[in-house]
């Protein structure tokens, strides 16, 4: 196999001082520190995502608490929301693609290495920008705030008159620097699935993760665009006296919602299609068969791509929109399941009849099937506009897009951890304790996101920081708040088995998992070259073909 | 398992795969048309809306001259290129430098219409919905002409220090496409701005 490595400097890193390394880690270009500069900080805002929520949730465990005043839950709520989609999740699947993209392909780095550190720090920096503003969002007189204008930012929240101060524009800059960021990771994906894969590998022979990779990178093209020149509008209005969103000059709050949307929905897609490119990878392995239906899986995730961008609206039913308007976006919501709906079959399908190993990662897996699942259902159920007007604003659909990013996304993120843990770091994981996060984080989620739901039907408005005894809905918020402790100790188990692994954790081998793409032929960790010759394909699974010369797969692609 | 396996074979037919640059520029150019799209959505969605004047039909001036201008030096750049890649440097320096006068020129062009639109029609970004989109859009449009014009200049210094080689041509050609797409903008910008708009 190619694992052969050239020796260049291997030997020399043990000895250098700590201060070169750090430098070392700075300036790289290279994809897979990159990666894992991607993934350690979305890490990083897990735990700071999370604690706000954490936050949230002791406020709401008992009527009338006083845990947190209005404003601080405001923020949090503001912060909350920001942090995890901007800076947790698209982090850690672009740092996923960052880091096994040019692995997959057979490629020694992605076609733009500068471009993708660019990325990197744009990311990090407006990160930084959004938490400065805790100590700069009032412009450093006194005592900061951070935004409050919700994840959203509504006009005319976010007008001169009810945002005072620089909070708002902290988090306009943020998600400006992070959306530049954004866009120059779309570019480096196309360009390098396009023009680096390795002799061989036709667009029909890579891997489903490059493959849906590639749609991710166009969907970033055409959705964090629109979000780039909303907040420039946005900037325009709070800075230089503009209009766009000022309704006493004529301006249209609602047109800042339709801004918002067509970029807030298929960022939803572009979230959740990186986690169906990992389940696509883990289960086939798991199960020992190869992925059911391959070029239908490609054709439903073009689809979705498509689709996506023509269902931004169903978040806005209760605006007032034609009845025409209502109509086309429940039938563009509802089509949207299909190649959703063709996925979860595949998935079915893959594991069907196969051996099903019940290994951490595909445990994650088989919980994000359910879960997903679900989430699509209650999806499928706000997609429709008569029911969306009785639930919408109301904890049902928390609980739906929690389902979404928690049950779906999250779970296969997890899936992705354990599953490249042993390639990143060379060393396995620890697989009891993997079992005890999957199960704790089961427990919890369920606890936390099942029960969300009913007070959502009860008529439980989000967005609130307290609320009246005896409306039944106590304990339902008592069950949801106790669920965040089985998901905090799941965190935690979680993050020690990382750091445990990380440092004593047994030697992993090129490949633990007898897999079949081409990440797996080199080294673990692999060295900065990727690959000392550029492997030659012939199959999708091009490792099988080496394990198995008898009976390769190109005989009957 | 050998290395052979999965290392390529002599005599395996020529793997070409698209070039990277031109991939890349064309995913950014779909990015930016993006943007564009928002605000020229954002502008037609206004166009009469403001509660008080002056009016697009008042103040704005077709300004055919700048857009001759424009349009020309996507001609021009593409002689350049044309130039560089058949190796005759001299006429590269020629229609680059062209390129670069007719880029400024419009850039001269915008500034003026907006000093005069300012200072003697009184319309700025804050006076009515149709000042904020206006120069919004125009501004945004010109931004791009800036950024290439820059780029553009960068070109130039290099090719009076005589370092321009037909080696550089795909490079040269790529940013050509930005330029290009400058140029298509313009042509929407002006369609809705000044004939749709009026």
């Amino acid at each position: 196999m190619a694992s052969e490595t050239i020796a260049i400097t291997g030997t020399a890193e043990i000895g250098r001082p700590i201060s070169e390394r750090l430098h070392d880690w700075i300036v790289t270009v290279d994809h897979k520190k990159l990666g894992i500069l991607y993934i350690v900080y979305a890490l990083v805002f897990l735990v700071i995502g999370g604690i706000e929520a954490t936050i949230m949730r002791i406020q709401l465990i008992v009527p009338h608490n006083q845990f947190v005043s209005p404003q601080v839950f405001n923020r949090m709520m503001t912060m909350h929301g920001t942090t995890m989609i901007f800076f947790m999740v698209m982090p850690i699947l672009f740092g996923f693609g960052t880091y096994l993209i040019p692995l997959m392909i057979g490629a020694r780095d992605m076609a733009f290495p500068r471009l993708n550190a660019f990325s990197f720090w744009m990311t990090a920096f407006g990160g930084l920008l959004l938490y400065f503003s805790f100590i700069g969002g009032n412009g450093l007189y006194g005592a900061g705030n951070a935004p409050d204008v919700g994840w959203w930012a509504y006009a005319p929240l976010t007008s001169r008159a009810f945002s005072v101060g620089h909070s708002t524009d902290f988090w306009t800059v943020a998600l400006l620097v992070s959306g530049v960021g954004s866009i120059g990771t779309g570019v480096n994906f196309i360009a390098t699935i396009l023009c680096m894969r390795c002799p061989g590998m036709t667009l029909g022979k890579m891997p489903l993760l490059a493959w849906l990779n590639l749609v991710v990178g166009w969907m970033v093209l055409f959705c964090i665009s629109p979000l780039t020149a909303a907040q420039i509008m946005l900037c325009i209005d709070r800075y230089l006296g503009g209009h766009f969103f000022d309704t006493q000059a004529g301006g249209s709050a609602v047109l800042w919602m339709h801004f918002f949307w067509i970029f807030g929905h298929p960022e939803v897609y572009i979230l959740v299609v990186p986690a169906f490119a990992f389940v696509s990878e883990i289960v086939p392995v798991f199960s020992r068969k190869p992925i059911f239906g391959y070029p239908i899986m490609v054709a439903a995730t073009i689809g979705i791509g498509f689709i996506s961008f023509s269902v931004w609206a169903h978040h806005m039913f209760t605006v007032g929109m034609s009845s025409y308007g209502n109509s086309f976006f429940v039938f563009t919501t509802a089509a949207i399941a299909v190649p959703t709906g063709i996925k979860i079959f595949n998935w079915i399908g893959t594991m069907w009849g196969g051996k099903i190993q019940f290994r951490a990662p595909m445990l994650f897996c088989i919980g994000f099937l359910f879960q997903f699942l679900i989430a699509g259902l209650t999806g499928i159920m706000l997609g429709a506009a008569p029911f969306n007007w009785q639930l919408s604003g109301s904890y049902f659909v928390v609980a739906h897009f929690h389902y979404v990013i928690v049950g779906g996304i999250l779970f296969a993120v997890f899936a992705a951890f354990y599953y490249w843990f042993p390639k990143m770091s060379g060393r396995t994981y620890n697989e009891v304790l993997a079992k005890w996060h999957f199960w704790l984080f089961l427990i919890g989620f369920h606890m936390t996101f099942d029960f969300m739901h009913i007070p959502g039907i009860l008529g439980m408005p989000r967005r609130i920081y307290t609320y009246e005894p005896g409306r039944g809905w106590e304990i339902w918020n008592l069950i949801v708040t106790i669920g965040v402790l089985f998901q905090i100790a799941a965190i935690l188990i979680f993050v020690c088995n990382l750091l445990w692994s990380l440092f004593k954790g047994d030697p992993a081998g090129n490949d633990p998992w007898d897999a079949w793409t081409l990440e797996w032929s080199t080294t673990s960790p692999p060295p900065e070259y990727d690959f000392a010759t550029l492997p030659a394909v012939k199959s999708r699974r091009p490792l099988w073909d080496i394990k198995h010369p008898e009976d390769p797969d190109w005989k009957y692609e | 398992m050998s290395s052979a396996a999965i290392t390529r074979s002599p005599g395996e037919s020529e793997w070409i795969l698209p070039s990277r640059g031109r991939v890349g520029m064309f995913s950014l150019i779909a990015a930016e048309s993006a943007i564009f799209t928002i605000f020229v959505v954002a502008y037609i969605f206004y166009l009469g809306k403001s509660l008080s004047g002056p009016m697009p039909k008042d103040v704005l001036e077709t300004p055919i001259f700048n857009t001759v201008c424009l349009l020309s030096s996507s001609l021009t750049i593409h002689l350049a290129v044309r130039a560089l890649r058949s190796a005759r440097v001299n006429a590269f320096g020629l229609w680059w430098f062209v390129t670069m006068v007719l880029g400024s020129i419009f850039l001269v062009g915008t500034g003026r219409e907006w000093q005069h639109l300012i200072f003697e029609k009184g319309l700025t970004i804050s006076t009515n919905l149709f000042g904020t989109t206006y120069y919004s859009l125009v501004g945004l449009h010109a931004f791009h002409v800036t950024v290439g014009l820059m780029g553009i200049v960068l070109v130039m210094i290099f090719a009076l220090l005589g370092k321009m080689e037909p080696a550089h041509s795909d490079r040269v050609d790529v940013f050509s496409m930005y330029w290009h797409f400058v140029d298509a903008v313009w042509v929407v910008v002006f369609t809705v701005v000044y004939v749709i708009g009026r």
